[in-house]
């Protein structure tokens, strides 16, 4: 069976419509039904299977996929991975004050400044409502806070213009918490560690950051030399 | 005070019941014969007429069913979902134990929340009359998984080989087991040793540390955490036989030095 008869089964003006409405050409200089045409129109589909319609940030399901990734990751290399969450305070006001459509409008700028916060590397994503997520690998616990506070503070920094004349003026709170290295763990434990620091930074006053703070596993080179250092192999009698 | 040994029987609502102790077995490194310490101790303790209960705790990713050749159908997984009951996941293991078994995909479900924590020891709770031993087999690390695993039994042994990565995580697992769980005794497995006494000697190696560096940092001299050495499993080629053939040595070499070696540890566990 030739390519084009098999495309020529295939129903594929429901999925063309949608990458149409979502803006998406396909650049692609492929005859329509052909191999390279049809990769294409998948590549598509799944980029924007991937993304927040709104934002156009990563969505819930492509955050799963990629801290699912990352924590196995993290398990077998030992680099430290940091994820934030971030949530906007009393978003409920702007939507009861300024409407729904500038709620959107807040919600865009926010995402988009916290993507102006991070590296290429990272993945910003909308975890739902007004609560986003941001995965980074190999962040070095010492740039943690830094990175998170660069964060809160741009989005504090950067009013929204919602209507003519109508600026909006958010601010965040964020949870984190560095995954266990060298360890197996859950991509849900890790969250839920880093939801109950954004609890915290919520009950805490709104508008900062707290980040778990590393249990205490670290076995210093003092404690190891005495661990091996006299006489190990000598019974101590 | 001893229970007639027999699986059937059933807890009176009046006569006291003695109940199983809980034994979480666990390491810090992986690779260092945690799993099969817990499974030939099952089984060595089953010789000495105690029932005993091995419940698969490497959430996840359990490995207890590679070990003793178990192909589940039900599993603790089953049971956390609803989907099975507890009689059911229950199952018989060779070398004369019962088993239950995480069943892979466990992680996945339980978001380890309180909620699963608490199913996880009301199931605990509903064998212990029927069982002498529960012990725990823990995975490796020490994740929160592991952690949390380890908080629901009594007592915590820590198995360790007289290597120094084994003994520096083993040593990193007590600290945080003192730290995080208050625990003040931790028993000690030294498995793979060279020659009689060397766990004994890695034992006051252990203890020498922690009362220098983890006992000022839980409280007083009478909190201290003290580490109890329980047994000593020498280096022995039938462990690597029986692990290949996947059956426990206690059933392949009963006779071997290290079988005997699981046996003395279980009569140290009975008193």
């Amino acid at each position: 069976m030739s390519t084009a008869d098999l495309t020529a089964e295939l129903q594929l003006q429901t999925a063309l419509l949608l990458l149409k409405q979502a803006g998406r050409e396909l650049n692609i200089d492929a005859q329509p039904g052909s191999t390279p045409w049809l990769q294409a129109v998948v590549d598509a589909l799944c980029d924007l299977s991937s993304r927040d319609a709104l934002t156009g940030q990563a969505n819930r399901r492509q955050f799963e996929l990629t801290i699912t990734r990352e924590i196995d990751r993290v398990a077998r290399a030992g680099e430290p991975a940091l994820v934030l969450m971030a949530d906007i305070d009393h978003f409920k006001r702007v939507n009861d004050t300024y409407g729904h459509p500038a709620g959107d409008q807040v919600l865009r700028a926010v995402a988009a400044a916290l993507q102006d916060c991070v590296r290429p590397m990272d993945t910003v994503a909308r975890y739902g409502g007004e609560e986003f997520a941001i995965i980074l690998p190999n962040c070095p616990t010492t740039f943690g806070l830094t990175v998170a506070e660069r964060i809160r503070d741009k989005v504090e920094r950067r009013p929204v213009n919602v209507a003519p004349g109508v600026d909006v003026q958010v601010t965040i709170s964020i949870g984190g918490a560095f995954a266990p290295q060298w360890v197996r763990s859950s991509a849900a434990l890790w969250v839920e560690r880093a939801d109950r620091q954004l609890y915290l930074a919520k009950s805490e006053g709104r508008n900062r950051v707290c980040l778990e703070h590393a249990p205490v596993v670290q076995v210093s080179a003092e404690e190891k030399g005495m661990l091996f250092g006299t006489s190990q192999f000598q019974d101590l009698e | 005070m001893t229970s007639p040994i027999d699986p059937t029987a059933q807890p009176s609502a009046h006569a006291s019941v003695r109940l199983a102790r809980t034994i979480a077995v666990t390491s810090g490194k992986g690779g260092v014969g945690k799993t099969f310490i817990s499974a030939n101790l099952a089984a060595a303790l089953s010789r000495r007429g105690q029932r005993v209960l091995v419940l698969d705790a490497d959430l996840g990713l359990a490995n207890l069913d590679v070990v003793l050749n178990l192909h589940p159908k039900t599993t603790l997984h089953d049971v956390l979902s609803g989907q099975s009951d507890l009689e059911a996941a229950i199952l018989p293991a060779p070398g004369g134990f019962s088993v239950l078994l995480a069943g892979s995909g466990l992680v996945e479900y339980s978001r380890l929340t309180n909620d699963v924590r608490e199913q996880l020891l009301d199931i605990i709770e509903k064998v212990k009359p029927r069982f002498d031993y529960i012990i725990l087999d823990t995975g490796a690390g020490i994740s929160d998984v592991v952690l949390f695993a380890v908080s629901l039994a009594h007592e915590v042994m820590v198995v360790a080989t007289p290597e120094p990565t084994s003994l520096t995580d083993a040593y990193a697992t007590m600290k945080v087991l003192a730290t995080q769980q208050a625990r003040r005794n931790i028993k000690l497995v030294v498995n793979q040793v060279a020659r009689v006494g060397e766990g004994r000697t890695i034992r006051g190696q252990l203890q020498q540390v922690i009362d220098r560096y983890v006992s000022p940092m839980v409280g007083d001299e009478n909190e201290s955490l003290k580490l109890d050495l329980v047994g000593e499993v020498p280096i022995d080629p039938a462990v690597r036989e029986a692990i290949l053939r996947r059956q426990l040595l206690m059933e392949v070499s009963p006779g071997s030095p290290a079988a005997l070696g699981v046996g003395s540890l279980a009569d140290k566990l009975l008193g």
